[in-house]
This record gives C-alpha cells, structure tokens and sequence, in this order.
C-alpha cells in the first residue's frame, strides 16, 4: 500500500519523484566527469569556481538569463550566469594561464530534446592559444571523450556551400532569404541575414556532416563572431569555431575578443537588438569590461554542453536520458 | 484576434494558417548556441487533415484558432446533407456529404459523435471508435466454418458493405473499427 513508482506522478502538477535517467546511464556520466577532469589536469589547466548569481551577464540577443531580485544591495537585479566566461575572463586578466571550470549555466525558455534551462557546462580558457590551437584542445577533447578516431576540421563556408550550394559570405540576403523560404522557413515573419543562416545551417548544413565523426567548424561568418576575434585577413569572418557530433552543436569556442571597445560596441548593438525585439536589456558596464580595459591577456576559450556530450557519447537521443532532475521533473 | 508567439509553441495548439485551421502535433525547438531558436513544427490542416511541415523562429507568432469540440447526435440525412445535434445545447448542425466523407458508413441515427466548429461553424465529425451495426444483406454463411481470415461483403444498414467473416449471416449484429473500417466481432443482440 501506498508505493509510488519511481516514475510514475502521483497527481497533476507534481512531477514524479524518481530520476528520468536510469542508473547505469548516470554511473557512466559520472565516469566521463571523472574523465574530463583528469583531461585537464593532465594539461596542466586549473580547475575554478565561480558565482552563478552575478550582478551583470553576457549580452547577447538571442540568450535571455534569468534575472533574480536581490535584497543586499536593496532593489538591485542579478543574473544567473549563461555561461562562466565573465568571471573566468576576470581571472585570465588578474594572472591565470590556464583554467577550466565545471558548472551549470541557466537560459530562459530553452526547453527540447536537446535543451534544457539549467545545464552542466563546462568552460576552459588557455592565454596564448590562437583558434587553431584552440581547436586542436577541442578535437582532442572530442576524441578522447567520444572515442573517436579522427575528427573533422572544416571551414564554416565550404560546408555551407556543401550543404545549400550558396556561399555564405558574399551571398546577397535576398538569395539567402529566398533559399531559407524554399527549404521551408516560414515566411510571415520577418527574417534577418543571420536568421536566414542559422536556419539554413540547422536544416541543410548540419544534417549533412558525417554522423558519426565529431567535427570542428570554424571561420563564423562576422555577423555572427559573438565575442570573437574578426580573421585580420578576411573581416569577413569571424575566428570562432564549433564542435558537432551526431547532428548536435556540443562546443562553441573563440579566439578571444581582448578589445574592450569593439566589446563595447558589440554589447550595446546586441542590447539595441534586444530592446527592438522587446527584450530586457542588460547592463554593459560590467567587471568584465574593466578587467578588459586594464588588459585581457590573447587567448582562446570554449564552452562545452556537458549533458549533450554525455548524450553524443552514450548514443542516446535526448537530455532527459541522461539527467537525472530534466526541467519537467526539477 | 488571440496570438501564440513561439514561446508558446507546443503540441496540441490550434492555430490558423492562411484562413485555415492547424493542430499542432509536432513542436520541437532547436537553438544554435550563438543564434535564434527555430521551432520545427507538424501542423494538421483540420479542414483536409493534410500535415504540412512548417519551421518558425523565435519571435514568430501564429494566430490562434477559434476551434472547440463539441458532442453530437446524428439526426438524419437529406440528400447530401448531414444533420446533427449539439448534445448540450440542442442547436443543430450541418455538414455535407464531402466534410463528413467516409464516415457516412458508420451513421445511425441517434449516434453520439464529436464535432470540430471552426469559429463556430461545423468543419468535421468523428464517430465513435467501434460501432455496431446490423448486416442487412450478405451471401449465407458456410455452417461450421468459424475461421475469421475469409472473408465476404456483407451489407449493413447504413448502406455501407465491410468485408466480415463467411460465418456472418444476414440480421447478425456486427462490430466495426471506426479507425480503420476492420471488422472486430460478432456481438450477441
């Protein structure tokens, strides 16, 4: 009497108390995390910690944080973090060389198969490394973790002109426009250049890498460098570098943007984006930015979904089968 | 008019595409790290039950469609004209013979159906899942022979003919699977 399975809800609105993953799969999660870190440790990186509940948040138009009422000091709005990289900056300016963190990052209204508001990231800075080098961690990472033999490097452009026959960077945004609507992007809304891109890249680009190599794409297009550097040969590009194994996105990493004034200028174009889209901007002074103006030393960081990775590795096919507490049941 | 911005976006939504009514029975919301969310969804077209694929982006909006279900009871037919009655309110409706399609093989009088009004008009009516319906006519079945693989025609009557057991005789009563016009059984009158 009275025994409720583990997954079964015992009325409407409360979530089933057991986990959603099984526990063979959440033993094999803490072993890759086991394994993870010893990867960095044996590259001599060093492990940190920082706030999740911070006073200012990266600004970007398409992540929203949640934003937190505080009471000390009285009024005043905090961020939980969307990613470590501000404060993990601070640190690269006050003297760390190589550091890596293993933490939960939050983003509002992300829930899928592949999303969920509160997730493990883990994030590594290392100063000196340009995105080639950055890249070269990432793909060793990828095989060591996925047990692959090789990984895929390949340019952003010529995979797109693989997958949709258009180019990219000199495409008109009409063209992109019109090839996004073909493929089934509706056209009610209205689509910017990157909107188009994004679509395009989800729907035709991705699904045509190999399934079963992780690759690394690299050279964004500059619309969307985000907090990269441009390429100083071709400002048409952005040295920003992907990882996607088994049609999921699992790492996202730059070679570091160190100027604080086209920072700046990125963040506020980003809050005006936000404010169109009736969005809540977010503040741009932040320590970040002081840190940057006393002097960001050059590196390359990246940011990786763990739950994905443990998704990819497992072969499973969503989050809620490899966390224990999914958004559904938290 | 009601509007569902993507954020909103999830199965079972009903929705309204060039005029037309949708229900969602597909969502799911794919977001690059760096970039708008996209939101491929499966719509049903509730006029033509039809599925179309369609992908919207975060800050894309549907407007809603005024789509309710209802319970009604078949009256009677006229011509190509199909008569019901809402349960609850006594108000009745029509469809013709195209909206009620192939469901015109399972309606007796008196059945109680479910009806979809799109702002407030009848578009289509499901019947019940298993109906039961009299064989009106149909060659006489082989004494003995109980196998259910064989079948024949037999005539029921609606008027409709479903193929049922060589064992079925004519003023048996017979069960039927709405979904997919299989017989099931013979039942006991």
């Amino acid at each position: 009497m009275g025994h409720v399975p583990p997954g079964r809800a015992m009325e409407s609105g409360v979530p089933p108390f057991g986990p959603s993953a099984s526990w063979e799969v959440l033993r094999r999660r803490a072993e890759l995390l086991t394994e993870l870190r010893s990867f960095f440790a044996d590259r001599g990186f060093l492990e940190v910690e920082t706030p999740l509940l911070c006073r200012d948040s990266v600004v970007d138009l398409h992540i929203d944080p949640f934003a937190v009422e505080v009471s000390q000091p009285p009024g005043e709005t905090w961020w939980l973090q969307t990613s470590p990289e501000f404060c993990m900056k601070r640190m690269l300016a006050a003297g760390a060389t190589a550091i890596y963190q293993v933490t939960r990052a939050f983003r509002q209204g992300e829930i899928g198969r592949w999303h969920n508001p509160e997730f493990t990231m883990v994030e590594w800075y290392r100063c000196g490394d340009d995105m080639r080098a950055g890249m070269a961690l990432l793909a060793e990472l990828a095989q060591a973790m996925l047990g692959a033999d090789s990984v895929l490097q390949i340019e952003y452009a010529e995979l797109f002109r693989q997958g949709t026959g258009i180019d990219p960077l000199d495409a008109t945004d009409k063209a992109l426009r019109e090839a996004a609507r073909c493929h089934g992007l509706d056209a009610a809304g209205e689509s910017t250049r990157d909107d188009c891109l994004d679509f395009l890249f989800a729907t035709r680009v991705v699904p045509s890498l190999p399934r079963e190599v992780p690759a690394v794409v690299y050279y964004y297009p500059a619309s969307q460098a985000a907090l990269s550097r441009l390429d100083p040969r071709d400002d048409r590009r952005a040295e920003r570098f992907e990882l996607f194994f088994r049609g999921v996105e699992l790492a996202n990493g730059y070679h570091e943007l160190t100027d604080a004034a086209e920072w700046r200028r990125r963040a506020r174009a980003a809050n005006r984006r936000r404010a169109s889209r009736g969005k809540r901007e977010i503040p741009v002074d932040s320590a970040l930015l002081r840190a940057m103006e006393s002097g960001l030393p050059a590196g390359s960081g990246t940011a990786l979904g763990f739950d994905r990775l443990v998704m990819a590795a497992l072969r499973r096919r969503s989050l809620s089968e490899v966390m224990a507490f999914p958004w559904e049941r938290a | 008019m009601a509007v569902y911005k993507t954020s909103e976006f999830r199965k079972g939504l009903k929705v309204q595409i060039d005029g037309e009514p949708y229900l969602m029975i597909e969502m799911n919301f794919v977001k690059p790290g760096k970039g708008n969310a996209l939101y491929k969804c499966k719509l049903r077209n509730l006029l033509r039950n039809t599925v179309i694929d369609r992908t919207y982006k975060g800050g894309d909006s549907l407007e809603a469609a005024d789509v309710e279900e209802i319970e009604v009871q078949f009256l009677y037919r006229q011509g190509d004209t199909f008569v019901f009655m809402d349960s609850k309110t006594f108000e009745q409706y029509e469809l013709t013979a195209d909206q009620v399609g192939d469901n015109w093989k399972y309606l007796k009088d008196g059945m109680i159906c479910s009806m979809v009004l799109f702002n407030g008009n009848p578009i289509t009516m499901t019947p019940p899942n298993h109906v039961v319906l009299k064989v009106e006519y149909c060659e006489p079945g082989a004494k003995g022979d109980t196998a259910t693989n064989v079948t024949k025609p037999v005539k029921v009557e609606t008027g409709a003919e479903f193929p049922a057991p060589i064992f079925i005789n004519m003023g048996d009563l017979i069960k039927i699977d709405t979904r997919t016009g299989e017989y099931v059984e013979r039942v006991k009158s």
